[in-house]
């Protein structure tokens, strides 16, 4: 096991976007130190408030959740106004995820965001399993996630780290994330949910433990062809094996999205087992 | 709500099967659930984690006894209708799952003793039952329509006649009580109840129709919406409900954890 340590400074196990509702709602289910020290990657937030798609926004398949929530968010001055000062309070180490219909709004956003007090970092929304049916920017080659994160990079400190969040696309996963680093990520979050569609044929993204197979083999992938970059891993995590074979691949940290709506507790008792001061191989093994 | 998690907040616990029976066409089962008996208040729901599946399911709470010789517990009401509520409804006395809750913003209660209409349909009408108990705990008068499709699907009318002043049962097929919808009966009824207060639960056709009926009284409404609820714990945003705030601006909130309880006037019913 390597040491978990990607040079972020954040913790081996975040919450990914998206899965934690606005933090608060995680409050109940972390254990006496509450949100305290938690790395919680938040919802996408967009300049504008979005309401979300219609109804049903979430089907379940075996092993999974296809879904298409459709970025609701309540726009970036509500979330710095409101949503970000209480988290900031709580202690939680907050990474805003960002996501924009155009370069220049990916730029703003991140400009606002680098000077709001607490922000511990940004992970850029650039694959968004219906990019362009999210009317988000649509991310077809790796130049295209490597153009926003270098406008990204641009507005924010270089201090304090830039995520790439990447489609698990195993023949495109190692072009993109190089990409990517060349363009001045910090780390790259290696997946998003996969292109999938809904039974009547809307499309959506499919997410949980059925895509941590393929999330698992592009994560490999990019942590062989560049050892320098960290990777964290982000599908079907929900127990320390699960985690495990993400960081035996060569991450250095890992994400916990679906998992939560099955269990809210798994991203406590995961930081307990991947906390520093114990030994993941004689804990689990 | 309080930002302190401590006893206001929902608990994470594993749940035991203490008793399971079958009532007409629903299956209600008690559990022990430490410390959820303790937290409820009428309008907080469960969610209950299915073996093998990724969703979890929320269930409406029923009763909740705060003592029993298995210690606090809680019945919940389930309708078999897929492979999820099929496996809660089969499971045995000992067996154990895992559950969240209490879940979700309760019913308001009145601070005076005023007169409420209680408007419910099939089993989601659960939560009006422990509401009664405190409605009439506070010398509310209570009236109470249970409607169903029919007789097997009709929930404890009998159990509420305790803390009822008056019970109107309805079924649509006839097989008990008077023929009819809740749409059909609502006005009659709260013009006869003269309530001021009207509080419904179940499909969307009767909290629309009660908070309606509401409206044109004068009444105030609360209504617990059922949209599926993948989390329950307001972590997903995957239960969309089209609402207008306090000021005028039309939004989607999380049914789970900004309802399921919302005020009858707020919701923007067509949107649903």
């Amino acid at each position: 096991m390597t040491a978990l340590d990607h040079g972020l400074g954040l913790g081996p196990v975040m919450v990914a976007a998206g899965c934690g509702g606005t933090g608060r709602e995680l409050a109940s289910y972390c254990g006496p130190g509450g949100l305290d020290g938690l790395d919680f990657v938040t919802r996408s937030i967009t300049l504008d408030p979005r309401a979300g798609g219609p109804g049903p926004r979430i089907e379940e398949v075996p092993g999974g959740l296809v879904n298409a929530v459709g970025l609701p968010n309540p726009g970036l001055e509500h979330f710095l106004a409101t949503e970000l000062p209480w988290l900031v309070r709580a202690g939680v180490r907050v990474i805003v995820s960002i996501a924009g219909a155009t370069m220049g709004e990916y730029a703003d956003l991140a400009r606002r965001l680098s000077r709001a007090p607490g922000v511990a970092g940004l992970e850029v929304n650039v694959g968004a399993p219906d990019d362009a049916g999210a009317g988000l920017f649509e991310v077809r080659e790796p130049y295209h996630s490597a153009s926003v994160i270098s406008a990204v990079r641009r507005e924010f400190p270089v201090d304090r780290p830039v995520l790439a969040k990447l489609r698990p696309d195993v023949s495109r996963i190692v072009e993109g994330a190089r990409s990517c680093h060349e363009a001045g990520a910090s780390a790259v979050v290696v997946g998003n949910a996969v292109p999938a569609a809904f039974r009547d044929g809307r499309s959506g993204g499919l997410s949980g433990p059925a895509v941590a197979p393929v999330a698992l083999r592009c994560v490999a992938e990019v942590a062989r062809v560049l050892p320098e970059l960290p990777v964290i891993g982000c599908g079907g995590v929900h127990d320390l094996r699960s985690a495990n074979a993400y960081l035996d691949a060569g991450a250095t940290g890992v994400q916990v999205g679906t998992a939560l709506l099955h269990d809210p507790t798994t991203v406590a008792r995961l930081r307990v087992a991947l906390a520093p001061h114990t030994s993941p191989n004689e804990e689990t093994r | 709500m309080t930002d302190v998690p401590g006893v206001q907040g929902p608990v994470h616990v594993e749940a035991e099967v203490v008793a399971t029976r079958r009532i007409g066409g629903y299956r209600h089962l008690t559990l022990t659930a430490p410390g959820v008996p303790e937290r409820f208040r009428a309008g907080n729901f469960v969610a209950v984690t299915v073996a093998g599946h990724v969703a979890r399911r929320a269930l409406w709470v029923h009763r909740v006894r705060a003592s029993s010789s298995f210690g606090p517990t809680l019945d919940v009401v389930v309708e078999a209708r897929g492979s999820g509520t099929e496996w809660i409804a089969a499971q045995p006395v000992g067996a154990r799952v895992a559950l969240t809750g209490p879940l979700g913003r309760p019913f308001a209660l009145p601070k005076d003793a005023v007169s409420c209409l209680l408007v419910g349909e099939g089993y989601a009408a659960a939560p009006l039952f422990p509401l009664a108990e405190r409605l009439r705990e506070r010398g509310c008068a209570v009236s109470l329509l249970v409607s169903a499709p029919d007789e097997a699907r009709l929930l404890a009318a009998l159990e509420a006649r305790r803390s009822a002043r008056s019970v109107t049962v309805l079924t649509a097929d006839g097989s008990v009580g008077v023929r009819g919808t809740v749409a059909e009966h609502v006005d009659d009824l709260l013009a006869r109840s003269e309530a001021d207060v009207v509080y419904a639960a179940g499909p969307t056709p009767v909290l629309r129709a009660a908070a309606g009926a509401a409206e044109r009284a004068g009444a105030w409404s609360q209504v617990a919406v059922e949209v599926p609820a993948p989390c329950g714990t307001g972590l997903c945003h995957g239960c969309p409900l089209p609402v207008v705030g306090e000021d005028g601006v039309e939004r989607v909130v999380r049914a789970c954890a900004d309802g399921p309880v919302v005020r009858g006037d707020r919701v923007r019913w067509d949107s649903l």
